[in-house]
């Protein structure tokens, strides 16, 4: 029978399975970070058990981390306490590689695994951050996970899993220039709802997807969560081989061709079974920009913000209404005139060195608007700032008025120093512009890197496809 | 794991759909490297009229008088009423840390955001899910009522009204129920079966050696 690509990755790694189909899914790689384990250590600690297989562990520090005067230490004590609790963790019970804060290789967890090589096609991946479907982008079966569940793949090298049903995203045709990954994550939130994929593993197809690079592919997997799917995937071709050879932990000479010869059958067979198929035209698809407090509230640049009276379902108008206000923003207002107060470049969704290629691309050689009062670039790990900085891309952005900063999850989430005051507006790369997600009281409009530099530019959103 | 049998406990309605883990536990409060205390910061920015920061009193803060846990009515309430995609957004634990430390054993709702759905489970919270129809019959119930209650019953999977005029069936999986009643701890039974993770293991480090070492 024909199979998809995650009844495969699914098939390959069971070890055991329940009369209820409950099953022992067996897990390659673990990616650690400072947030979401050190209850699942202690939990490890009092139980006296110790991790099943070091080799499969790859951590580093991530969200506490500050972009800032990184010889000063972490400033804040309780995000001090938490970063030097990994290390204490990971010096007791060891990993395959650590990145601790300060190393030149620390950056965002779903932007320094694929870097490393650490992430190949056919693995499970699993990480207690829910953004790990990013990695899902190299034909993996990867997805967040919760504190218990990080201790119990430490324990066991397993997850106790259920099968998911398989979503098929399938998007065709030619982008506009100016048009990304993020704007069809977007559009695809867009049209099937944060809810849309609940239960399912996406995988995202069609001649849109294979012409995307691989840190398209992998912004687009990291907003398959944001679909409700917790895992989302893209079959293997030359592009994925051609990104993985020579990195740092993929293999390499007899073992490179073995390893190969195998990811080439990671693709869903002919003919294989979709319980759910969603069909987008890549030539609909404008750059996208959210004006609510979830993800599926999202617009084309060119549209107006909507009416909650137009809107008959009740509890829809009212999250609608609830969301205006929040967002202070009035019904029919055009997207263009919305005028903002901060930019963000970065986040594990948008801050590989391709999106600030695009953001350099549209920013060069003019100047942040006056209302802006803070436009920052955060690279998603140090081999990212080192390669743009290489690359001369931190001179256009600081030529520009931008701030460069050091990697690190930042503005994202807000959990170090980097976030909104209350009431300010900004246009930002991140993957959730939930209320407060980037500071109590902070209005988050998500956008590619290209619309965020163009909105930093003239101060409001514009559409980049005709902007200049 | 604290066990999961029969639950009989006040409702409190939280009426509003995507109710995010961010708005659960917002992100100031994953800093800490416990498991516990999260109760007094659940739907923080909701609850309190100031920002949260830990380390602050709670008890001194300006309570938000219109959320509705807020409301005499609720104190002390064990299940929440949601709507749907309960829990969407993040993987962080802290969401059913926060409302099993509040004193939420059940939420009800017409769907649950897959990780956070998972992680209930982990910790003795369950989440049930009833049709939407059914859930909008409970909202009106709840808010005509002071003081309304329900009672559910895991091992029979029924929730039950209080005079026991409405019965109504949900759906859980056999493993998870299992571990719920029982209040086992899911890596014991895991660890159960250690020789085949072993023998998997070994076979897996023949065919792709390059995900080892």
């Amino acid at each position: 029978m024909p199979q998809t690509l995650y009844d495969k990755l699914w098939a390959s790694h069971v070890v055991h399975v329940e009369d209820d189909g409950t099953a022992l899914l067996y897990i390659d790689r673990h990616l650690v970070h400072e947030v979401t384990s050190p209850q699942a250590f202690e939990g490890l600690r009092l139980a006296g058990r110790k991790p099943w297989r070091i080799d499969s562990i790859v951590a580093t520090a991530d969200h506490n981390t500050p972009t800032t005067d990184w010889n000063e230490g972490i400033k804040d004590p309780i995000s001090r306490l938490q970063v030097e609790t990994l290390d204490a963790n990971i010096r007791e019970y060891g990993a395959k590689a650590y990145f601790p804060f300060l190393d030149r290789r620390q950056g965002i967890v779903h932007v320094i695994g694929p870097e490393q090589g650490a992430t190949l096609p056919g693995m499970t991946v699993v990480c207690g951050d829910s953004h790990t479907s990013t990695h899902g982008a190299f034909a993996c079966l990867a997805h967040g996970i919760g504190t218990s569940e990080v201790e119990h793949v430490l324990a066991t090298q397993c997850l106790v899993q259920k099968k998911m049903q398989n979503m098929l995203v399938a998007v065709e045709g030619p982008l506009a220039r100016g048009v990304g990954a993020k704007d069809i994550a977007l559009a695809v939130i867009g049209r099937i709802g944060t809810a849309g994929g609940t239960g399912c593993a996406v995988e995202f197809a069609g001649s849109s997807i294979r012409a995307l690079s691989m840190e398209g592919r992998m912004t687009l997997c990291n907003m398959a969560i944001e679909a409700g799917a917790r895992a989302g995937m893209v079959a293997v071709d030359d592009i994925t081989i051609a990104y993985l050879k020579g990195r740092p932990f993929a293999p390499s000479g007899e073992a490179w061709n073995r390893a190969v010869a195998y990811w080439r059958t990671l693709t869903s067979d002919e003919g294989a079974h979709f319980d759910r198929v969603v069909r987008l035209d890549a030539r609909d698809i404008a750059p996208q920009v959210t004006w609510g407090t979830s993800p599926e509230m999202v617009v084309p640049v060119g549209a107006r913000v909507p009416d909650p009276d137009k809107e008959k379902d009740p509890t829809r108008r009212e999250g609608m209404e609830r969301a205006l206000i929040y967002m202070g923003l009035k019904p029919n207002t055009r997207i263009e005139d919305i005028r903002l107060d901060k930019v963000f470049i970065g986040s594990c969704t948008n801050s590989r060195i391709e999106d600030l290629r695009a953001a350099a691309a549209v920013v060069r050689g003019k100047r942040v608007a006056a209302n802006i009062r803070l436009a920052l670039v955060v690279p998603g790990s140090g081999l990212v700032k080192a390669q743009a900085e290489q690359e001369g891309l931190d001179r256009v952005f600081k030529d520009s008025g931008f701030q460069w900063r050091e990697p690190g999850c930042s503005m994202c989430l807000a959990m170090n120093a980097d976030r909104l005051e209350p009431g300010e507006r900004c246009a930002s790369t991140s993957n959730r512009n939930f209320e407060g997600r980037q500071g109590a009281g902070g209005r988050t409009h998500l956008v590619s890197p290209e619309m965020a530099a163009g909105a930093a530019i003239a101060g409001h959103f514009v559409d980049v496809r005709n902007w200049r | 794991m604290e066990k999961f049998t029969v639950l009989n406990g006040i409702v409190a309605p939280l009426d509003r759909a995507n109710v995010d883990t961010d708005a659960i536990i917002p992100k100031q409060f994953l800093k800490s490297i416990k498991r516990s205390g999260f109760g007094p910061n659940l739907f923080d920015a909701w609850r309190y009229q100031d920002v949260g920061e830990p380390g602050m009193d709670n008890s001194k803060r300006p309570l938000n008088p219109d959320f509705v846990l807020n409301q005499p009515r609720y104190k002390g309430a064990s299940i929440l009423l949601a709507r749907k995609n309960f829990g969407c957004g993040s993987s962080r634990e802290h969401a059913p840390w926060a409302l099993t430390d509040y004193g939420f054993r059940a939420v009800i709702a017409p769907s649950f955001a897959d990780i956070f759905y998972n992680n209930c489970f982990k910790n003795g919270l369950l989440p049930i899910v009833l049709t939407e129809m059914r859930i909008d019959q409970l909202f009106h119930e709840v808010n005509a009522f002071p003081g309304y209650k329900l009672t559910v019953d895991l091992p029979r999977q029924l929730v039950l009204t209080s005079d026991g005029a409405t019965q109504v069936g949900f759906e859980v999986d056999a493993h998870r129920k299992h571990c719920l009643i029982n209040g086992l701890d899911d890596i014991g039974l895991s660890l159960l079966h250690a020789d085949e993770i072993r023998a998997f293991e070994a076979r897996r480090r023949t065919e792709q050696p390059w995900l080892f070492g």
